[in-house]
């Protein structure tokens, strides 16, 4: 049993965190947040040459046909940069849907585009109530048609098609359908657009039925976590740093204790969410039984510790950690995005529940 | 990354499990609430037993009667042991801590004298750091050790020393050289307890019992060849046994929490709480879960710790995340069980309403010491802010 990574893992996570530091540092990340939809067709070229648009996809789709564990470092490094853009709403989440519904003609016009860096897509999902329980999508799609609404749409604006999670199957909506209407909500993170987009009478294609989104929405939420766990060590850094530096009664504030220990204690967060993240892509690569509760522990451990961590960051910077110009806010952002999107931890400690205790399967497994 | 246990790795798990099918005692059951006094020769010849199949020390090097194992095949080993409920070991001090410490630092008399005693439980162990006076501050220690011709002459006091009433011998931490800084003039003399002049009393605990002894030493005359390492190097020698405290035991922890929520579950399915079992409560349910997650990322935490090492050949500092961990995450446990059991959760053993006889209310007040021995969850994250996030010691 091996629970490291291997050498192609490490080599992997390496070289996306050095082609993040180049080509999205911090100043990166303040330009495009202030544009209106955080896209920049430059940097989606460069992520596609790295391969990373299909990471996970089939080498006969043109993607590169790595692993889950793969996509989590992935992400992992992604969110340490907060990459800004669609990469997650059209790689992980579009790509994960259409990789797990799609029919092959689908996939080879939809996740093959996506693959080649040439489409930028997302997938609509909440409606009015912003219930994460499938059964509560309400929206169908009649005679090819779809009229209504679907809100917290990540990326939408720079998105070329759209997937429609609908009650009778996930379809697709193309950009310049007609009666799609596309609005900016004004939220927390800066650097992940969330729209409403409204539909009437839009033409919308069925790709596949419901039945197998389950998983794909498993490897986004655990993807999700992963990019936490990135933010959570970024800012781990950040305050580590300013806590060996900044000096009040004449000594570093990392001396103190009161200051010291609350860093030990993000941690501890950090790591312990990495280790349930990397679990996780772990479960869903071999399909494990577990892997839903693996996804739902990493979810709801990297939800709540993103915040806490976060909070921790805010404090023990001061003032300075109340500012516009201090990163860490700009992660604490992002961080509450992740938290909601596909369920935060209250929403994950019912599914684990519901795992574990309602079907009384709690087995003590052996290593 | 592969989870999957190797070839080497399940052969060693088949191998233990076809000798604990066959040698296991069926009657434990009959003997795990009795006290230690009690049993404490059924847990010595299960010992004896194990060390037969060459099982009481799998950590240990071949040639000193343990297998070589690997870290994994350790936790495999610790994992099988809490499956089955098997007993614990009598010498468990001696096996784990200061076997390891003697053969890393004992002279070769030494290791013949007290190697092959630790194995069959023969000589039980224990161990004499802490001091009224010296906790986390452990260097701070004050029990002095003068030299009189061949013999050191002790005197001084120790607590917190488990297995005290039963010790035969005593790894014990003692000052050698008070005129130099407190980490340098320390030294660790193996004590036989049968000695003139020592005095062994119980200590007695929040929880009622005893599982504790202070020890006093007066003008006690231990010979110099019992030095163990070298005289002033006591502190080197000291943590090195701390270190090994650390080690696998987080490999059984999961599987023992694991049975306890699995219980709790149990029993959250059949108290009634607003007219429905507590297991459908979104309260309670959400606090199962919290705690059920929990339990998995210290397996998962352990698993990686585990590999790490394996890689880099040594424990860091990591070790403190897993200290931290199951200590505080056990006391959250026992909070929740109870709120579960309301004021059942209150009942100690012999009670005849007590659920589980008392098994909660004792593990509530036990797992208050979980955060303070084998050092502070303070002390812990002291180790995390300096010697892992490179923050300027703050004592």
């Amino acid at each position: 049993m091996q629970f490291g990574l291997s050498e192609s893992q490490e080599f992997l996570r390496d070289s996306a965190r050095k082609f993040f530091a180049g080509e999205c540092p911090s100043a990166e990340v303040r330009r495009l947040m202030e544009t209106d939809t955080a896209y920049d067709a430059a940097l989606w070229s460069k992520l596609t040459d790295q391969g990373y648009t299909g990471i996970i996809f089939p080498e006969t789709l043109g993607g590169v046909g790595l692993g889950q564990v793969e996509l989590m470092l992935l992400m992992e490094e992604a969110g340490r940069a907060l990459l800004p853009g669609p990469f997650f709403s059209t790689v992980v989440l579009a790509g994960s849907v259409l990789d797990a519904v799609a029919s092959p003609a689908h996939k080879n016009k939809y996740l093959a585009a996506i693959c080649r860096g040439e489409a930028r897509a997302t997938v609509a999902i909440l409606e009015s109530g912003a219930s994460w329980n499938p059964r509560d999508v309400h929206l169908s799609v009649s005679n090819g048609k779809i009229t209504g609404e679907k809100l917290f749409v990540s990326d939408a604006a720079v998105a070329d098609f759209i997937i429609v999670i609908a009650r009778n199957g996930v379809f697709v909506v193309e950009s310049k359908a007609r009666g799609l209407n596309i609005s900016p909500m004004s939220s927390m993170d800066l650097t992940r657009k969330l729209y409403t987009v409204e539909f009437a009478e839009t033409p919308a294609e069925e790709i596949g039925t419901t039945a197998n989104l389950a998983r794909a929405f498993d490897i986004a939420t655990a993807a999700l976590a992963a990019e936490l766990v990135g933010g959570m060590q970024r800012t781990l850094d950040i305050t580590v740093e300013y806590a060996k530096t900044r000096k009040q009664f004449g000594k570093p504030i990392g001396m103190f204790q009161a200051v010291q220990h609350q860093c030990a204690d993000m941690y501890l967060e950090t790591e312990s969410a990495r280790s349930a993240v990397y679990y996780a892509g772990w479960a869903l690569e071999e399909k494990s039984p577990d892997a839903a509760t693996a996804v739902s522990i990493a979810k709801m451990y990297a939800s709540d510790a993103g915040r806490t961590v976060g909070n921790r960051g805010i404090q023990i910077h001061g003032g300075m950690g109340f500012t516009w110009e201090n990163d860490v806010h700009l992660y604490y952002r992002r961080a509450k995005g992740s938290e909601t999107a596909f369920g935060d931890a209250t929403f994950h400690r019912e599914r684990i529940a519901s795992l574990v205790i309602d079907s009384g399967s709690v087995v003590a497994k052996s290593a | 990354m592969d989870l999957n246990l190797t070839e080497q790795e399940l052969s060693f798990r088949d191998e233990l499990r076809a000798w604990l099918a066959a040698n296991l005692p069926k009657d434990w059951s009959e003997w795990r609430e009795k006290p230690i006094e009690e049993s404490f020769p059924y847990l010595r010849a299960w010992q004896r037993k194990l060390q037969e199949g060459r099982w009481a020390a799998v950590s240990w090097p071949k040639e000193f009667g343990g297998r070589s194992a690997t870290l994994m095949e350790q936790a495999i080993f610790w994992e099988e042991m809490a499956r089955v409920e098997a007993p614990p070991m009598a010498n468990s001090l001696g096996l784990g801590l200061i076997g390891p410490t003697i053969i890393a630092y004992g002279t070769e008399a030494q290791k013949e004298r007290f190697i092959p005693k630790i194995l069959s439980a023969e000589e039980i162990w224990c161990q004499g750091f802490s001091e009224p006076n010296a906790g986390s501050d452990l260097a701070g220690l004050q029990m002095e050790a003068v030299l009189d011709g061949h013999h050191y002459i002790v005197n001084g006091q120790k607590v917190w020393t488990s297995y005290g009433w039963v010790g035969d011998w005593c790894e014990l931490v003692v000052r050698t050289d008070p005129s130099v800084a407190k980490h340098k003039g320390l030294t660790v003399l193996l004590v036989d307890m049968k000695s003139r002049g020592v005095e062994v009393r119980p200590l007695r605990q929040m929880t009622g019992e005893s599982e504790f002894n202070e020890l006093f030493f007066r003008d006690v005359r231990v010979p110099a060849e019992n030095v163990l390492g070298k005289v002033n190097d006591g502190w080197n020698v000291a943590m090195s046994t701390l270190m090994y405290e650390r080690g696998s035991y987080g490999a059984r922890l999961h599987l023992i929490f694991k049975r306890y929520i699995t219980r709790l579950i149990a029993l959250a399915r059949i108290t009634q709480r607003n007219g429905r079992p507590a297991a459908e409560d979104p309260l309670i349910r959400q606090k199962l879960a919290q705690c059920f997650a929990e339990i998995e990322i210290m397996r998962f935490n352990q698993m990686r710790a585990f590999s790490r090492i394996t890689a880099t050949g040594v424990p860091g500092p990591e070790g403190s995340i897993q200290k931290i961990f199951w200590s505080e995450l056990n006391q959250r446990f026992q909070q929740i069980a109870q709120e579960l059991l309301g004021p059942y959760g209150q009942l100690q053993a012999g009670d005849p309403h007590a659920i589980d006889n008392g098994m909660w209310s004792y593990g509530y007040l036990r797992t208050r010491g979980n955060t303070i021995e084998a050092g502070t969850s303070e002390v812990q994250r002291n180790i995390i802010g300096h010697f892992v996030l490179g923050l300027p010691r703050s004592y």
